[in-house]
C-alpha cells in the first residue's frame, strides 16, 4: 500500500528515522535493566517504554535549532536532539564521562551551546516557565526558534505549570507544551489527579489552542506536533499538545505497578507504539524484512559499543564534590543575535510607557472607549511574533480544541496586556 | 554633584547596564508602566521599551522561571520582586533550578534576582522579611545586601555581569533615607569583599544592611565612652568574606555580629563558627551577637520595635564585650 497522503511529508528515509529513535530508546531502556538487575545502576531507573512515540514523535517535529528540556521518559527526545545511548548509560552509572560527570544521573542533563537542550529537574512543573523564558530570550535575540518541553498528567497538577502557561500565553512565547497523558502519577489516576477527560482542555484557561493526539502513533504525534511547532513558529502564540499514550512499567524500578488493572497494560499492549509502527511501515511498504534487520543489527551495535565505553569510564574522582558550584569563567556566557542590537537600544527602543485600553471590562463588553492612549508604534499585534511579523493564515485542523477559537478572538485580556511594537 | 539615593543609585546601576550590554534585560510585576512598587525600574520602558522591560503577570514561579530561561539564552535578566518577602513563591526555582543548574550540568544562570527587604517601615509579617540565609544555604546562589548608595550601585552592577545567579537583597527603609554623591565615572563593587566603615581598636561588629547604620551610631556613642569599635559591612553574604573578618578580630580580639535577621540560623552562628575555627587563639572574649527576635515580624510599632535591633541593643553589647 502507498504511503497516506501526509500533510507534512515524511520521506522514506525520514520515517525509518522515527523508527530508529524509538526502537533505540526501547532497547536501551532494555539494556538499562539488565544493567540495573546487575547492581551496575546507581539509584532509581526510570522506563521509557509505551512511551517512544510520544518522546521521538514530538521533538522530531523541530528544527536543530530549537530547544527542548526532556523529562524522565524522554530518553526518545534526547536521542533525537543528538544525544547518545552511552551519555544516558553514564548518567545512570554515575560515571565521570557522562554529561554531568557524576554530579547527576538519569535524564538530568543538557548541552546550552550545541543541542539546545535544558536539563529538567525533579520538581514538576518548573520546567514550563523556564522553557517560556528560552523561548522569550530567543525572540528577543531575532530567533525564529520554537521551545519544546513535556509534562505528565500528574505534572500538570502543579502551581509552576499553570503559572508557565499563563505567562507562556500572556507573553505570546513560540513554545510547545507536550502534556504526557500516560494515565499514571506514580500510583495515582488520572482522574484523581484532574476532573478532565482530555488535559487539552486545560488550554481554554489559557486562551490557547491545543490538539490531542494518540500517543502510540509516531506519524499521528509528528503530524500533530509539527503543526504546533509551526504556529508557534509563525508567531501564534503557544500551543498545548495532549498524547493519549500510557506508562507500561512501574514509576521505576522498584515499583510493580500492582495497583494498574492488568486489563489496563493488556489494552496498551495491544497498541504498542513501535509494534504498531512495525506493521505500519511493512502495511505501507516502506520497509522490508532486510532493512528491519538491518536496523535492528545497527542498534545492537551501537549499543554494544556504546555499553563498552560506558563501562570502561570510571566512576568520579571524590574531588570533583568540589568543584563547580559556581561559574567563574569556566563558561562564556554568549548571546545568539540575529537581529540589529540597535533595535533594543534607544533611541529606537524607546515607547511611550502607557498601556493602550481597549476594552473596559464590562459584563457586555461592549463598552469600548472612544480614544485610546496614543501608540508610539506600528501595531499593537505585531510585538511579539517571533520577529516574524504579521501571523499567517489560521490552520483548520478538526482535531484543534475550542480553545483555539478562543485565542483567536481578541479578547480584552491579550489586548489589553499587548505590548506596543518594537518601535 | 548632587546626592543620590539608593534607590535612584539602583536605577543608575540598571539603566548603565541596560546601556552597556543588550542582554540585560528586566522583568517583573508592575516594573514598566508603573516603574516599580518603589519605582526603582521608573522610566526605563519609556527608554528601553516593552522587550526589554517586562511587567508580568503576578507569577513568581513563573517571572523567575522566565528569566532562568532568557539566561539560558544568553541575556542577563535582572528580576524583580515587589517584596523580597515573595520570593517564597518562587523558592523552587531559585534553590532548585537556579542554585544546582551550573553544579550539575554546567548550565551557568547569570541572573539577578532583586527586591525590597527588611522592617522598620511597618509592613508587618509578609513586606519586612530578611530571608538572605535561606539562600546562603543554598550552594550555587550569591547573595548580596549593600547599606550605601554607592554600595548598591556598585554591587548590582558586579551582580549583573556575574555568571551565577545573585539574591540582590535592597532594605526598603534605606532606599530613600541614605544618599550620597556618586562617582561620575563608571565603577563596580567587587562581590565578596567586606567594607571597613570605621576603623576601631576594640571590638570588630560585624554587621550588614539597615544595621550598620545603627551599629555605626552605636559605635559613636561607644567612642564618647572611649570604646573603639570597627564596623564591617559585609555587603556581600555568600561567598562570605571570611578572611576579613579575621583580619579584623585578629586585631581587636573581640567580635559582635549584629543583624536584622532573626536570631537562629542567622550569619552571626556561620561567622562565630568560622571565627572558633580560623582565629580562637586570638579571641580575648566571648563572640556575641545582636539580632532580631525568633518571630514573624510583627506589624504594631511597639511590637517591631521591640523585634528589631536597636541602637542601645548594640552599645549594651559592646559594653559588655569590651569588659573582658
Amino acid at each position: 500500500m502507498a504511503l497516506p497522503e501526509m500533510k507534512y511529508p515524511l520521506s522514506r528515509e525520514q520515517l525509518l528515522d522515527l523508527y530508529y529513535y524509538m526502537k533505540l530508546t526501547r532497547e536501551l531502556d532494555e539494556q538499562l535493566v539488565r544493567l540495573f538487575r546487575q547492581n551496575k545502576v546507581v539509584g532509581g531507573l526510570y522506563s521509557s517504554i509505551g512511551q517512544e512515540a510520544s518522546a521521538v514523535g514530538t521533538a522530531y517535529s523541530l528544527e536543530p535549532d530549537d530547544w527542548i528540556a526532556p523529562m524522565i521518559r524522554n530518553v526518545g527526545g534526547l536521542l533525537v536532539k543528538g544525544f547518545r545511548p552511552r551519555d544516558i548509560l553514564m548518567q545512570y552509572m554515575a560515571r565521570s564521562g557522562s554529561p554531568t560527570g557524576g554530579k547527576d544521573g538519569t535524564s538530568h542533563f543538557g548541552d546550552i551551546k550545541k543541542r539546545h537542550v535544558v536539563s529538567p529537574i525533579s520538581m514538576l512543573g518548573d520546567l514550563i516557565p523556564v522553557m517560556t523564558g528560552v523561548a522569550m530570550g530567543g525572540r528577543y535575540l531575532g530567533q525564529k526558534l520554537v521551545t519544546m518541553t513535556w509534562i505528565g498528567d500528574g505534572g500538570t497538577s502543579t502551581g509552576a505549570f499553570h503559572e508557565g502557561m499563563n505567562l507562556a500565553a500572556s507573553q505570546h512565547a513560540p513554545f510547545v507544551c507536550v502534556v504526557e497523558n500516560n494515565q499514571w502519577a506514580y500510583s495515582t489516576p488520572v482522574s484523581r489527579q484532574v476532573p478532565l477527560k482530555n488535559l487539552a482542555d486545560r488550554a481554554r484557561a489559557y486562551g490557547i489552542p491545543s490538539f490531542i493526539m494518540d500517543g502510540n502513533d509516531v506519524v499521528a504525534v509528528y503530524q500533530t506536533t509539527r503543526q504546533a511547532v509551526d504556529m508557534a513558529r509563525r508567531g501564534e502564540g503557544p500551543v498545548l499538545v495532549e498524547s493519549k499514550t500510557m506508562r507500561m512499567k512501574g514509576h521505576a524500578q522498584h515499583d510493580p505497578a500492582a495497583y494498574v488493572p492488568p486489563e489496563m497494560f493488556a489494552y496498551w499492549k495491544a497498541r504498542d507504539p513501535i509494534h504498531r509502527y512495525e506493521a505500519w511501515l511493512t502495511e505501507h511498504e516502506v520497509w522490508d524484512k532486510k532493512t528491519q534487520a538491518e536496523i535492528a543489527a545497527r542498534i545492537e551495535r551501537e549499543l554494544k559499543e556504546d555499553l563498552e565505553f560506558a563501562e570502561s569510564s570510571p566512576l568520579p574522582k571524590p574531588e570533583v564534590a568540589e568543584q563547580g558550584v559556581y561559574c567563574e569563567g569556566c563558561h562564556t556566557i554568549e548571546a545568539h543575535w540575529e537581529r540589529p542590537q540597535a533595535e533594543v537600544q534607544p533611541p529606537k527602543s524607546s515607547v511611550e510607557a502607557a498601556w493602550t485600553v481597549t476594552d473596559y471590562g464590562g459584563l457586555n463588553g461592549d463598552a469600548k472607549p472612544t480614544a485610546v492612549a496614543p501608540t508610539t508604534a506600528a501595531t499593537p499585534e505585531a510585538a511579539p511574533t517571533n520577529g516574524a511579523g504579521a501571523p499567517a493564515a489560521a490552520e483548520t485542523a478538526k482535531s484543534r480544541s475550542a480553545g483555539q477559537r478562543a485565542a483567536k478572538a481578541k479578547h480584552p485580556a491579550r489586548a489589553a496586556s499587548q505590548p506596543k511594537g518594537r518601535g | 554633584m548632587a546626592p543620590v539615593t539608593m534607590v535612584e543609585a539602583i536605577r543608575e546601576a540598571l539603566d548603565e547596564e541596560m546601556q552597556r550590554d543588550p542582554t540585560v534585560v528586566l522583568i517583573g510585576e508592575d516594573i514598566g508602566v508603573y516603574g516599580g512598587a518603589f519605582k526603582a525600574t521608573e522610566g526605563l520602558l519609556a527608554k528601553y521599551g516593552w522587550e526589554r522591560v517586562i511587567d508580568t503577570p503576578i507569577s513568581e514561579t513563573g517571572l523567575i522561571g522566565a528569566a532562568i530561561g532568557m539566561s539560558y539564552q544568553g541575556l542577563r535578566p535582572v528580576a524583580e520582586m515587589q517584596f523580597i518577602d515573595f520570593i517564597a513563591c518562587g523558592f523552587n526555582q531559585m534553590v532548585n533550578f537556579a542554585a544546582k543548574s551550573h553544579y550539575r550540568w554546567g548550565g551557568p544562570v547569570p541572573l539577578v534576582v532583586r527586591g525590597p527587604c527588611g522592617g522598620g517601615v511597618h509592613g508587618g509579617p509578609f513586606h519586612s522579611q530578611n530571608p538572605e540565609m535561606w539562600f546562603v544555604h543554598a550552594p550555587g546562589l550569591k547573595v548580596i545586601y549593600p547599606s550605601t548608595a554607592y554600595d548598591a550601585k556598585g554591587l548590582l552592577k558586579s551582580a549583573i555581569r556575574d555568571n551565577n545567579p545573585v539574591v540582590c537583597l535592597e532594605h526598603k527603609f534605606l532606599y530613600r533615607r541614605v544618599k550620597e554623591e556618586l562617582p561620575s565615572e563608571e565603577y563596580t563593587v567587587p562581590l565578596g569583599k567586606l567594607a571597613v566603615r570605621r576603623p576601631g581598636r576594640d571590638l570588630t561588629i560585624a554587621t550588614y544592611g539597615a544595621m550598620a547604620l545603627n551599629s555605626l551610631e552605636a559605635a559613636e556613642e561607644l567612642a564618647k565612652e572611649g570604646i573603639e569599635a570597627e564596623v564591617l559591612d559585609l555587603r556581600t553574604l555568600m561567598p562570605l568574606d571570611r578572611q576579613g573578618i579575621i583580619d579584623s578580630v585578629r586585631k581587636t580580639n573581640k567580635l559582635l555580629v549584629v543583624h536584622e535577621d532573626v536570631r537562629s540560623g542567622g550569619i552571626a552562628g556561620e561567622i562565630a563558627a568560622t571565627v572558633n575555627e580560623q582565629a580562637f587563639e586570638d579571641l580575648d572574649g566571648p563572640i556575641l551577637r545582636v539580632t532580631s527576635l525568633d518571630t514573624p515580624v510583627p506589624f504594631a510599632p511597639p511590637l517591631e520595635e521591640r523585634f528589631l535591633p536597636q541602637v542601645a541593643d548594640i552599645t549594651r553589647a559592646a559594653r559588655e564585650l569590651a569588659r573582658y
